[in-house]
């Protein structure tokens, strides 16, 4: 199973200032009826996007507003991606073409959900974020180059940020690497450790007489 | 020896003799832990259901894998399903097809499924503990964010993405870093008309919906402990919305009592083994924790939300606040968006809104006692006229349940609509929504914009402030009530 690899990647920004950012504005919940991941960049922020009649927006949200068309990181608000574990979000974003949100915090779930997708969720401090943000509104074709071996994303201004990455996911997607190919080859000490805790949960064979 | 931990190990770690709950349950599930890697966790229980697992099934299809222990893995269909009459057919086509997909993963796989037509359906959160699924100091992962319900029992339980419920279903273990600590004390006791649902809307309210991020709570303290079961789940329930992915209460006798005799509880010898281990769970006196916050039960009053996230939440008696106010531009954006949205005026009381529709229902407040309060409040009256009150119960057997006790009755001649068991309006999937613009008073646990519907207007409150507000047709205060 190809898992996404990621090394390098640069784009100018997509403004997105609000706070608390929840999947239900990323994906909406009538979008979660489908049995496959693809499909989802017109679920994307749909009722930001779209009007009722599914016509866009005017003035057009961000995502549709042709002085950020094509590209790739998205400069948002604190706590991006709280509420549901829908993993529609990141392949929404994926299929929009989103490589990266930038914001201050993530939500738990939103981001390991992300870093599954290749979609990398950069934490900054809030200097640093209110720079790009302000890059980002003013609309400037300016570059941010996003390096995930070193950590670091460079700013327009040539200023180079770390962040702070778990360095397991990072390794997984600097290698291309699966993560269930990873816990499989532990099958060892799967099978110890089910035997010495066989537990008391079954979900096959009801215990007690009703 | 402390794990590798990324961004420093938890505080718990550094002094290893007297245990959290937590750290209890986290050691007896740590299967391996490679240097830097997160640990490699066993899951005793997988929940699942229609809409976040379809995509994890093609992928053991497509690698080739089974799942590993069909027998710690249960099934039912919640999300998408109608509320209306079960003899009829699903109309919705995508809904039917997703029901559908569920039933074949199923039977192609083994896995136990409690299908929309069987006596067991419900929502996933609230037949786990009703047939005794949930059990304390059990690992417990559901691809769904409110799996902390399971936390009520002492479990730690929490929600995941769709890629992880593949890998739980193909190995029955995780990839987890050792989460942080919260202690949530509630000291103290609630007055009359305040219950289980104002405490976690009030906590929420002050620590924001981002408080607990990278934390599991422990909620614990005089006002926790002389709760029911019922009451703990609520709570336990709405741990996400304050950030944290787990939310527990330690289990004590009101626990074991609710479990025993339960379907799936161990019975006879095995029960009494299981309780003993059962007891040595509560975390040692002297465990520290990495955040810790007091709220005093006697001062709180109903919440209600105002807002559209469910930290914007305030004391029914109080005031929407006033972006002006806000010293932080963002809060204050936040905040104003927030008031358009909701078309609600900074400074006016929340007292006396008007709603179009009252939902009670979900995982939150979709239990038998939950109905009992509405019912009580609802009986010998009727709601105002021109407002819609949808109650659905949160499984076939609470409707089951109420219907013995006569609490449709009650509904029905009171003008409430009585349904079906489903997540429903919670969710808005199944085309139980409101209407643009629309209002509702809803004892479910979010408020985000176009949650119950595009463009539906939400306040989160409880069941006895949702009934109560059902006869007014106005947000109203339980207190008030004769
Ligand atoms: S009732 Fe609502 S919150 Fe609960 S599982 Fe269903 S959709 Fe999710």
């Amino acid at each position: 199973m190809a898992a996404p690899k990621v090394e390098r990647f640069s784009s100018a920004l997509i403004p997105l200032p609000a706070e608390n950012v929840d999947t239900d504005q990323i994906v909406p919940a009538r979008y979660l009826k489908v049995v496959v991941k693809s499909g989802l960049a017109d679920a994307l922020f749909h009722d930001w996007r779209f009007n009722e009649d599914g016509t866009k927006k005017t003035p057009p949200f961000v995502l549709d507003d042709p002085r950020y068309a094509g590209r790739g990181i998205l400069v948002a608000g604190d706590n991006f991606g709280t509420g549901s574990s829908r993993e529609h979000a990141p392949w929404a974003l994926d299929a929009f073409g989103i490589k990266a949100v930038i914001s201050t915090s993530f939500a738990d779930i939103f981001k390991n959900n992300a870093l599954k997708n290749g979609i990398l969720p950069i934490s900054v401090d809030a200097t640093v974020h209110s720079q790009l943000m302000d890059v980002a509104r003013s609309g400037d074709a300016a570059q941010v180059s996003v390096d995930l071996a070193s950590a670091a994303l460079t700013t327009p201004g040539g200023a180079v940020v770390k962040f702070a990455i778990d360095p397991f996911a990072q390794k997984m997607l600097l290698g291309g690497l699966d993560e269930l190919d990873f816990v499989r080859s532990k099958e060892a000490d799967i099978e110890a450790h089910e035997r010495a805790h066989p537990g008391t949960v079954n979900t096959k064979a009801p215990q007690a007489a009703k | 020896m402390p794990p590798p931990r990324w961004g420093g190990a938890p505080l718990w770690y550094a002094r290893s003799m007297a245990k959290t709950i937590v750290q209890k349950i986290w050691d007896q599930h740590v299967v391996s832990q490679d240097e830097g890697a997160p640990a490699i966790l066993a899951i005793d229980l997988h929940l699942i259901h229609e809409v976040t697992s379809p995509q994890a099934f093609t992928g053991l299809r497509t690698r080739g894998l089974k799942v590993r222990r069909p027998d710690k893995t249960v099934a039912t269909a919640d999300h998408s399903i109608p509320t209306t009459p079960r003899n009829l057919p699903i109309a919705d086509e995508m809904a039917a097809t997703q029901v559908k997909q569920l039933e074949t993963n199923c039977n192609e796989f083994g896995i136990p499924l409690h299908g929309w037509e069987s006596p067991n359906q419900g929502i996933v959160h609230v037949i786990g503990p009703e047939l005794g699924l949930t059990q304390p100091g059990a690992t417990i992962v559901c691809g769904d964010s409110h799996t902390a319900t399971h936390g009520a029992f002492g479990a730690l339980a929490f929600g995941i993405g769709t890629s992880e419920v593949e890998m739980v279903l193909a190995t029955q273990c995780l990839l987890q870093r050792t989460p942080k600590t919260y202690l949530v004390r509630v000291d103290g006791k609630l007055q009359k008309g305040v219950s289980a649902k104002d405490i976690i809307l009030a906590l929420i309210a002050r620590i924001g919906v981002g408080g607990g991020t990278g934390h599991v709570f422990e909620y614990a303290g005089e006002a926790i402990r002389a709760l029911s079961m019922e009451e703990r789940m609520t709570i336990c329930n709405m741990s996400i919305e304050g950030g944290a992915r787990a939310g527990l209460v330690a289990p004590d006798e009101t626990t074991f009592a609710y479990l025993k005799g339960r379907p799936h509880a161990p019975q006879g010898a095995a029960w009494d083994e299981a309780v003993a281990r059962w007891k040595q769970l509560p975390s040692d006196p002297g465990a520290t924790y990495d955040k810790e916050i007091v709220i005093d039960a006697n001062t709180l009053e109903p919440m209600v939300t105002y807002g559209t996230n469910p930290g914007m939440g305030l004391p029914i008696s109080g005031s929407v606040p006033d972006p002006a106010t806000e010293s932080d531009p963002a809060s204050a954006r936040a905040l104003t968006r927030a008031l358009e949205y909701m078309d609600l005026t900074a400074g006016q009381s929340i007292l006396n809104q008007p709603v179009n529709t009252v939902f009670i229902g979900s995982c939150t407040n979709g239990r038998i006692s939950d109905l009992r309060i509405a019912a009580a409040v609802l009986k010998g009256k009727h709601v105002a006229s021109g407002v819609r009150v949808m109650v659905v119960p949160g499984s076939a057997d609470v409707k089951r349940q109420a219907e013995r006790e006569g609490l449709d009755t009650i509904f029905r001649d009171a003008g409430a609509d009585w349904r079906e068991a489903g997540c429903s309006m919670c969710i808005a999937m199944n085309g139980d929504q409101l209407a643009p613009g629309e209002y509702a008073i809803s004892t479910s646990n979010r408020n985000f914009e176009g949650r119950q519907g595009k463009g539906g207007r939400t306040f989160l409150a409880s069941p006895l402030t949702a009934a109560a507000t059902a006869l007014s047709g106005r947000i109203t205060d339980p207190r008030t009530l004769a």
